[in-house]
Order: structure tokens, then sequence, then C-alpha cells
């Protein structure tokens, strides 16, 4: 199993098809990224807003 | 229990009553057919070579989306005043009730379209050879169609706002139909033989016609209860 | 039969729990399958007699275009396990799964048109592969659609899932007339997929993606499934002691 370019500017370039196929896999990874992260980002908003909501009952149950 | 035939009968002779004292919702949607397929030799130009390959293809699109406009009332004005709960506790068997109602809002939209898409099909230029395959392509599509849509509208129902959702439900349910439906006009058009379109039509108007009540019913019971 | 462990699987909170655990793994695995995989196609596998290197799309085509049908599937199948048994955690995943399925089938179409380019000359192609994910898109669209239009979450779900299985029985359907429709019209143009002499070299890096594609299918379903379990849960004890818990570690320990 070889690497199948020669050089790095090669291997960018692809004989011309390496903007159809970089555009691709960048969609694409960057699609994933999304999808693995996205509810990350949602669970750390939810107990943000969970926390300041607690905090809001807390402080409405002082005498 | 009552006994199927009567069940079915006395729903079908209430839905019809009902369809005939409101013709404005007949009617509607065989002017939207109308004016929409006008549309199209405006947008394209009148030229006849055009119309007639595209012919085909624009009838059924337009039988399509009519059916589409007329899905919301099957359901609507029982949900509305409350016959449709009723219905939902009372000791009949809701497919059966189902498929009375699927049956009047084919006779209703389905059928006057299929009946008024000749017309249409002279204005568009069609081959005198495709107007049977029109029509039984047409009467086979439609009551498919309104097998399948019942059960988007049954879905939605409860919404207030149900229209345009129950197209975005419903439409790539339709494409298969649409296919097969276009293919036997156009391949009559050709002077091809469309049996095959047909029978697959066929074929699929006998699967919706077990089906779709069955999902249409539980469809009713998840959406008025909630 | 002892059927505790079924019903202990509709619980939210046990689910939660026991994947805490998991994810680690699942992370590292499903991304390290990617980009092993993803460098290997793109560098390591032999180019193609007539694509040349646009083929090398195929590698994040084709695994793509099986999971978002399955995705598909995976939403029926969990939504007729909730109707039946009546259980919280399937009507979840089902929720998940619409909005991951409609991002998967979104990259099957952007892989496929920008292949397309180069092979056959356009950005879009009415083929039969592509025109039918254009349609599995649709009844994604249309099941989110359906999802939020409810207020009642559980007239929401019972109504999303009977949605799912009517769309189940459809996708045969739809695929085999979308193949049949194409086949009728088919202008004299290459199939995207020239599968005639396919080097065993070549497929090496696709069975990698195809495995890691599942694999990072299943860590994203169970982080989209985690975080509509927090949001349906919230008003349970377990949730809310969750909440402290995070909020006094990220209080008391430094910042990362």
């Amino acid at each position: 199993m070889k690497f199948q370019f020669d050089s790095l500017a090669d291997f960018m370039h692809m004989d011309g098809h390496g903007v159809f196929v970089w555009t691709a896999y960048a969609l694409v990874y960057g699609i994933l990224m999304y999808l693995t992260i996205s509810p990350l980002i949602q669970k750390k908003n939810f107990l943000k807003q969970q926390k300041k909501w607690q905090q809001l009952q807390k402080d409405s149950n002082l005498p | 229990m009552t006994e199927p035939a009567s069940l079915f009968r006395a729903t079908f002779k209430r839905d019809l009553t009902l369809a005939f004292r409101h013709k404005g919702d007949m009617v509607n949607p065989l002017v939207f057919f109308l004016i929409a397929i006008t549309m199209v030799p405006l947008a394209l130009g009148p030229e006849k070579a055009v119309l007639v390959r595209i012919a085909p293809g624009i009838i059924w699109v337009m039988a399509l989306l009519a059916t589409l406009l007329s899905l919301d009332s099957l359901f609507r004005s029982d949900f509305d005043d409350g016959s449709l709960e009723q219905l939902l506790i009372a000791p009949y068997s809701l497919p059966l009730v189902v498929m009375a109602k699927i049956a009047v809002h084919w006779l209703a939209t389905g059928l006057p379209l299929t009946l008024l898409a000749p017309l249409l099909g002279v204005m568009l230029s069609l081959p005198t050879s495709a107007f049977s395959a029109l029509c039984y392509s047409l009467l086979l599509g439609t009551a498919a169609m309104s097998l399948i849509g019942a059960v988007g509208a049954a879905l939605t129902v409860g919404l207030r706002k149900g229209g345009v959702l129950i197209s975005l439900i419903v439409m790539p349910l339709y494409i298969p139909i649409l296919i097969f439906g276009a293919s036997a006009v156009q391949a009559a058009a050709l002077g091809e033989p469309c049996n095959m379109q047909l029978a697959v039509l066929g074929a699929g108007l006998a699967i919706a016609l077990v089906l779709a009540p069955l999902a249409a019913a539980g469809a009713l019971r998840v959406s008025v209860n909630g | 039969m002892n059927w505790q462990w079924f019903h202990r699987l509709g619980s939210p909170r046990w689910f939660y729990e026991k994947t805490d655990s998991w994810l680690p793994w699942l992370m590292v695995s499903a991304w390290g399958l990617l980009l092993v995989g993803g460098i290997w196609g793109l560098g390591f596998a032999p180019e193609d007699a007539r694509q040349h290197n646009s083929f090398r799309i195929l590698y994040i085509h084709a695994p793509v275009a099986y999971i978002s049908m399955s995705c598909y599937y995976i939403m029926a199948i969990s939504g007729a396990v909730g109707l039946i048994w009546k259980m919280k955690l399937p009507f979840m995943v089902m929720k998940a799964c619409a909005p991951i399925g409609l991002g998967l089938t979104i990259v099957v179409l952007l892989t496929g048109s920008i292949w397309g380019k180069p092979t056959w000359g356009t950005w879009w192609e009415w083929d039969a592969r592509l025109t039918s994910y254009l349609i599995l898109s649709f009844l994604y669209l249309g099941a989110i659609a359906l999802q939020q239009a409810f207020q009642n979450r559980d007239t929401a779900d019972k109504a999303s899932a009977i949605l799912a299985l009517v769309g189940t029985v459809n996708i045969p359907i739809i695929y085999k007339s979308v193949d049949w429709w194409y086949t009728l019209h088919q202008p004299a143009t290459l199939k995207i997929v020239g599968k005639s002499t396919i080097d065993p070299s070549m497929l090496y890096p696709l069975f990698v993606m195809i495995i890691g594609f599942y694999v990072f299918f299943t860590l994203v379903l169970i982080l989209h499934t985690r975080t509509e379990i927090l949001r349906r849960e919230s008003r349970t004890q377990w949730v809310k002691d969750l909440v402290v818990d995070n909020s006094k570690s990220k209080g008391e320990g430094a910042r990362s």
C-alpha cells in the first residue's frame, strides 16, 4: 500500500479533481462534526438554563 | 355491533349529503385544476410541440396538487363540531367509517377531477390515443391518493394550521403514484401499451385500500385524544 | 421469562447513566475509524481508471447512503416499539433520528452532486439514487415538521411514529418506482458508481469507512437521545440532582 501522490501539492491538486474531492470531504466532515458537537452544546445550554431556573426557585423560596 | 354494510352505507349517505350541501368545497379543487393548467401554456408559450411533450406530466401533477388541496376538509368539519370524537368512542369499527368517508371524498373530488381531465387534455394538445389512459390512470390514482391522503389528514386534523403540513408529509408518499400515472399517459401518447403502469397503479390502490383506513383510524385516535 | 431487562431498557435514566461510560470509547473509535478510513481513501487507495481521483468521494458517499437509510428504519422501529409497549425511551430515540437522518441525507445529496460535476459535467442529475435520496430527505423533513407541530408531546410522539411506519411501507415502493422511472428515461450517461472492476485495495478503506460510519451513527444517536432525555425529564429529581452536581463541579473545579 503506497501513498498515491508524489508530493503534498500533488495530493491537494489530484490532477484537477482536488477541488471536488477536498470540498466534498470538508463538507462531510464538517457536517459530521456539527452532528457530534451540537448535542453537546445543547446539553451545556440546558444545564446552564436549568441552573439559573433552580437558582430562581431557591431565591423565590426565601422568606 | 352494527352490521358492517349498514354502517358503511349510513356513514356514506351522511357524508355524501354533507358534501352536496357544501358544493363550493367540491368545486374549488376543480377550478384550481383548471386555472393551474392554464398557467402552463401562459408560462411556456402556446407552441403545440412543447405542450404535447409535457401534457401527460402536467395534468398528473396538477391533479395531484388539487387532491392535496382538498385533503384538509376530509375530517376537519367533523372534528370542529365534535362528531369525530363521538365516532371514536362509539362501538363501531373506525376503519370502516373512515373508509366510507374516504369513498365520499373521492366521489366528491377525485372522480370530478378524472372527468374534467379530458377537457384539459384537449387544452394541452394531448394526443387522442392518450385520453383513455388518462382517465383510467387518474381513476385509479386519485382513489389511491384519497386513501393515502386520509392518513395525512388524520394525523393533522387536531392542528389548527394543518394545511401545508399535510402536503409536506403526504407528497413523498404520492410519488410512486405520480410516476406510474404520468408514465401510463406518456406511453399511451406515444402509442405504446400502458398496461403495466395501470396494473401497478391498480396494485397500489389495492394495498392502499387495505392499509390506509387502518392507519388513518389509528392516526385519528392519536390526533383527537391528544 | 424475566422481561425485566427489556423494561429497564425503557427507563430514560438507566439509558443516560449506562451510556455515560460508553461515550469516550464511542467517540474515540468512531472518529478514529473515520479519520483512518478517510486518509486511507484519500491518499492510499489507487485511483480509478475512468473517474481518476474523483472516485475517492465514494468513501464518504456510499457508507453515508446506507446509514441515512438505516436511520429511517431505526426511527420507524423505535416508534413502533414506543407505540406497542408504551415506553418513553424509544420515542426519544425516534425523535433524535430525524435531524440526524436529515443531516446524513443532505451529505449524500451534496457528495453525489459534487461527484457528479467531474463525472458527468453537471451539478445535478436526476438519476435513481440521487432522486431517491432527495425523496428520503423530504420524508425526514415531514417527520421533523410533524414533530414540531404538536403542543402535546405524547400526541407528537404517537403521530410521528405512525408517520414513520407509513413511510417505511413506502420506502421500498418509492425506491423501486424511481428506479423504474429512471430506466425509462435514462439518458446515455455513466452511472455514478462504475463498479465493473473494483480492485480489492479500493474496497478495504470502504469497509473501514462503513464500520466507522455505523459507529459514528451510534455515537451521534446516543448523544442526541441523551440531550432529549435531559430535556424531557427536567422535572425529575435525578435530572435536578445532575444539574446541581454539574454546577458544583463547574464552580469548584478549575476551568479546563
